[in-house]
């Protein structure tokens, strides 16, 4: 199978005119696995037995009922997925086995697709390098002594190594978009509340997004459209219903955001990219101009306050008294010291005390209140620029993929390679990361392209426009030798 | 009353719901450990929150029943603090914006109608609980059950506008009789469906009010009024031998009716609240008020005026009537059947309760029902039967479980009031008793009541007591020397 033909489409393509069949497309997949996992540490756990006993169960007649039929996909290790170990990479969950299947996931099975596995992330979801896995750091495929990106740094990982066309990842702050940005993949974080939530280990409540990688912007269409809706199991779900849209690349105003454009801290390689984008999209006669967003600046504070807040609220179930890892001491407050000490990492545990102190009393107001009005504020800053603009663009992320071991001494730079795309959890909006162009060292570059809320249609529209137009097609050179 | 003491009340009541407050799991007690519980209320990892709608309009209802201002936006809240039997180590409650504030509930204290007001009353979800294996303090191991983990609690918060152990119980007793009218709790403090937290302080020599005292673990309202009575005289106590009262929270025993310290406000906790972001806010419209409003049930206070000034029945009859909401809907039932009210509260609150009582049913249990008091009324009125004769009718009722009627016909329960028959049968029963007819003549009149009872014991209980009491009379008087 050539790699460039492992999308969905082809796929589907395949098995309707029996080319090929879900079977041999598994073959594929886990010998192609056998051979670069090694190298490059996309899963948490394989799901080999289990994806050959699902394709067993298709039904032929059902390819036209099903749309993701026969589709190979991974699964982020913090989506339960009945009876196989939920990890979220940490030691604390190392142990846990859910008897529940997560809302997006259930309907991806729904679909048709095979789950192949479970992949490796930033233990429960904090980080942006997969380096903070408690069991072991994921590689880039564009160069394995680089980070895949975080936290969703496995199933980009994955996408990117072809093991699959399709992997779901989540977003709290950048961690679908960032990941997709340093793999060169598509990675598409839907408007908050437009997938559920119910079977996600949560990070933090407000800000999580569930949401697909492919390699193509049709593919995450076509897996936005099954996992989007209304389910009854997370009351903050919304009655989303996806229908695609079609129009003209000329149909659109475009706004790039002044903020991420000037600010220090872009690589001039990052930024020469988006160049190249914005004057190709004048030159499809693309209206294009700069647009400010004034408190934006104040995103990452804000984001480090609210999302630690929730976090040390959501991580306090994982005590050992009823599941996941359990070490014991001599009474109950030493168990649950015991249990979390050992439990989370040092990245979780930073933020558990962040967040902890953010709410505590006498902080509330200063700390976690006033991140909430800022939140506002820069809301309102989105709705203003879409007053005028039908989306808005600027690098993913600051720089391309950096090397193992550069941040992971400094969280606060680590923090640093989300700044474009944290404003855009706090604001609920769709945000798509699509890969534009390589730089010297051939690392691939994300554009971001984000949208107003509940216009997910248009993103994914817009940025499959951009995507025929630039047709990015550099695999990573490991596949060279395929 | 005592003027110097200054009681707030804090009362969390499970609602009867059928499902848990955010998962669709069982809310029924005493079943197996750990069968009524699922991913969301043991809280699994991923698991989410979804909101009882249910909880939420038995929390308007009781707040429109409280006089209440409703809140049309609320929020839930998260309250922090790990403890084993907590499954998510926070609380799902509600904090700055819960669903009812200001409102108040009256009550009858020493013949004096009296009002508490009410400061808020908010929607939580309950705990787990905690099985020790042998004592407390010594056991090696503790046990989880999580069944009743997140179960719906409405709590319940007054103004500190209680100034006495017993009107303190009178006010629980009220609120709890209110919340079995409005059918959203059972009120069963014994079993713990219902608990209560005192806030008791002392007045200064100066007014001001003193340090506050919070007792805890008063299982029913007779414990309530003991450990309010018991820390005042301990706090008067205190403060007389020259001691001061330091803020805290006190466990209740039941054993020696005494209050022990539990712990001081030092320790007290940092619940870090902050808005649940699971949960949407929660928006409740002029619309939903009102229906609410408009099917609330007649309250007890309004009913107890209403006994007493529409149906004239008796202010103690109307209190023991309106305690107990299915006497007191068998009593309007029976009211609705024409019987009199006088007439009916007698045997509802006589023959009836005995016998509802010695059978273990409830009054709508339909074994005795208001149509047959309508019957057994009418019997007497037509002299069908008399009243000896009626309550052995009711007595048959409840072990035959037929219409009054039905049994009069069957066991030929009738009396006779055949006056030629009866005066025959009165003439020769006083000429076989002439010692009662001496008796009589020496101006004992009790001889009378021998005389009859002969009567009755002759016709096997089956004459009118009116009319032989008349009979026996005129034949007496006839023999009576003439003036």
């Amino acid at each position: 199978m050539e790699t460039k033909k492992f999308t969905i489409g082809q796929l589907i393509k395949g098995y309707k005119n029996k080319s090929v069949s879900p079977r041999e497309v598994l073959d594929y997949v886990f010998s192609n696995i056998k051979l670069y996992e090694p190298k490059i540490n996309s899963f948490v756990t394989l799901m080999e037995e289990y994806a050959y006993k699902s394709v067993e169960s298709l039904s032929f007649d059902e390819i036209d009922s099903k749309p993701l039929w026969g589709v190979p996909v991974a699964i982020k290790d913090n989506m339960c997925v009945n009876g196989f170990k939920t990890t979220c990479s940490s030691k604390i969950l190392e142990p846990f086995t859910p008897i529940y299947t997560a809302t997006a996931v259930q309907r991806l099975i729904d679909a048709g697709a095979i789950v192949v596995g479970k992949t490796n992330l930033d233990e429960f979801a904090m980080g942006s390098s997969t380096e903070n896995s408690a069991f072991f750091t994921t590689s880039n495929p564009w160069d394995i002594d680089r980070v895949p990106g975080g936290s969703s740094g496995g199933s980009a990982s994955a996408v990117a190594a072809r093991f699959v066309p399709l992997a779901t990842g989540s977003d709290t702050g950048g961690s679908i978009r960032q990941p997709a940005s340093f793999c060169g993949v598509v990675g598409f974080k839907p408007t908050y509340g437009t997938v559920s939530r119910y079977g996600l280990v949560a990070f933090a409540s407000s800000l999580d997004q569930i949401g697909p990688f492919a390699t193509k912007v049709k593919d995450v269409e076509a897996a936005f459209s099954v996992i989007s809706g209304k389910d009854e199991m997370d009351s903050t779900s919304h009655p989303y219903v996806f229908s695609p849209v079609d129009k003209n690349i000329k149909e659109y105003k475009i706004g790039i955001v002044k903020e991420l454009y000037e600010t220090e801290g872009f690589d001039s390689e990052v930024l020469d990219s988006l160049n190249n984008v914005i004057r190709l999209l004048k030159s499809e006669g693309c209206k294009v101009d700069f647009c400010s967003l004034p408190h934006l600046q104040y995103s990452l504070p804000v984001y480090y306050l609210v999302a630690t807040s929730e976090a040390s609220s959501n991580l306090a179930r994982f005590d050992g008294v009823r599941y996941g890892l359990r070490v014991e001491g001599k009474d109950i407050i030493e168990t649950f010291l015991q249990t979390r000490g050992r439990g989370f990492g040092s990245e979780v545990k930073r933020r558990i005390m962040l967040g902890t102190y953010a709410l505590s009393s006498g902080y509330y107001d200063a700390y976690y209140l006033k991140a909430s009005k800022v939140r506002t504020l820069i809301v309102n800053d989105f709705e203003k620029a879409f007053g005028e603009y039908d989306c808005l663009i600027c690098p993913t992320s600051p720089t391309t993929a950096f090397k193992k071991g550069d941040k992971t001494n400094d969280p606060l730079s680590m923090y640093l390679s989300d700044i474009a795309t944290i404003p855009v959890n706090l604001a609920g909006l769709p945000g798509i990361s699509i890969p534009v162009g390589l730089d010297k060292k051939g690392l691939p570059i994300g554009l971001q392209i984000i949208g107003k809320p509940f216009n997910d249609n248009d993103v994914l529209n817009f940025a499959s426009k951009i995507e025929s137009i630039i047709n990015f097609e550099a695999e990573p050179s490991l596949l060279g030798g395929r | 009353m005592n003027n110097n003491v200054v009681i707030g009340l804090e009362i969390h009541a499970q609602l009867k719901t059928n499902t848990k407050m955010f998962c669709g799991c069982r809310t029924s007690f005493g079943d197996k450990p750990n069968s009524n519980v699922c991913p969301v209320c043991m809280a699994l990892p991923g698991s989410l929150p979804v909101s009882n709608k249910k909880a939420v309009t038995y929390t308007v209802m009781s707040g429109l029943a409280l006089n209440c201002t409703i809140s049309r936006y609320s929020k839930f809240d998260r309250k922090q603090y790990f403890y084993p039997d907590m499954p998510k180590n926070y609380q799902i409650s509600q904090y700055d914006l819960p669903f009812c504030r200001n409102g108040y509930l009256e009550f009858f204290c020493d013949d004096e109608l009296r009002k508490v007001r009410i400061h808020r009353i908010h929607l939580e979800e309950d705990t787990g609980k905690l099985i020790h294996t042998g004592d407390i303090m010594e056991s090696e191991q503790s046990m989880v059950d999580y069944n009743r983990a997140g179960t719906p609690l409405m709590e319940i918060v007054t103004e500190p506008d209680i100034s006495s152990p017993k009107e303190a119980r009178l006010f629980m007793f009220e609120l709890r009789n209110l919340l079995r009218y409005l059918d959203v709790s059972d009120g069963n403090m014994e079993e713990g469906s219902m608990r209560c937290d005192a806030n008791i302080s002392l007045k200064n020599p100066d007014g001001t009010l003193g340090t506050k005292v919070e007792i805890k673990n008063m299982n029913s309202l007779k414990s309530l009024e003991k450990a309010l009575e018991f820390e005042i005289n301990r706090q008067s106590h205190v403060i007389s031998s020259g001691g001061i009262i330091i803020q805290e929270t006190r466990h209740f025993d039941e054993r020696d009716s005494t209050t022990h310290s539990l712990r001081t406000k030092e320790e007290a906790h940092d619940y870090r609240y902050f808005p649940e972001p699971d949960l949407l806010p929660v928006v409740i419209t002029d619309e939903e008020v009102m229906s609410i409003s408009c099917n609330l049930p007649e309250l007890p206070l309004k009913k107890y005026f209403r006994f007493i000034e529409e149906l004239g029945i008796g202010k103690n009859d109307a209190s023991t009537l309106i305690f107990d909401l299915k006497l007191a809907n068998f009593f309007d039932e029976c009211v609705k059947c024409k019987c009199s009210p006088k007439e009916a509260v007698k045997w509802i609150l006589g023959d009836l309760t005995y016998f509802w009582n010695e059978k273990k049913i409830e009054p709508d249990s339909n074994v005795f029902t208001p149509l047959y008091l309508k019957e057994i009324l009418d019997l007497i009125d037509e002299k069908i039967i008399s009243i000896r004769q009626a309550k052995e009718v009711v007595e048959k009722v409840f072990e035959m479980i037929e219409s009054p009627r039905n049994i009069i016909e069957k066991l030929g329960i009738k009396q006779i009031s055949d006056e030629g028959f009866l005066i025959d049968t009165a003439k020769r029963i006083v000429e076989e008793n002439p010692k009662a007819v001496q008796d009589f003549l020496k101006g004992k009149k009790n001889a009378v009541g021998f005389l009859v009872g002969q009567l009755m014991r002759e016709t096997k209980g089956k004459a009118s007591p009116e009319m032989s009491n008349k009979i026996i009379n005129e034949i007496l008087n006839e023999l009576s020397p003439k003036e």
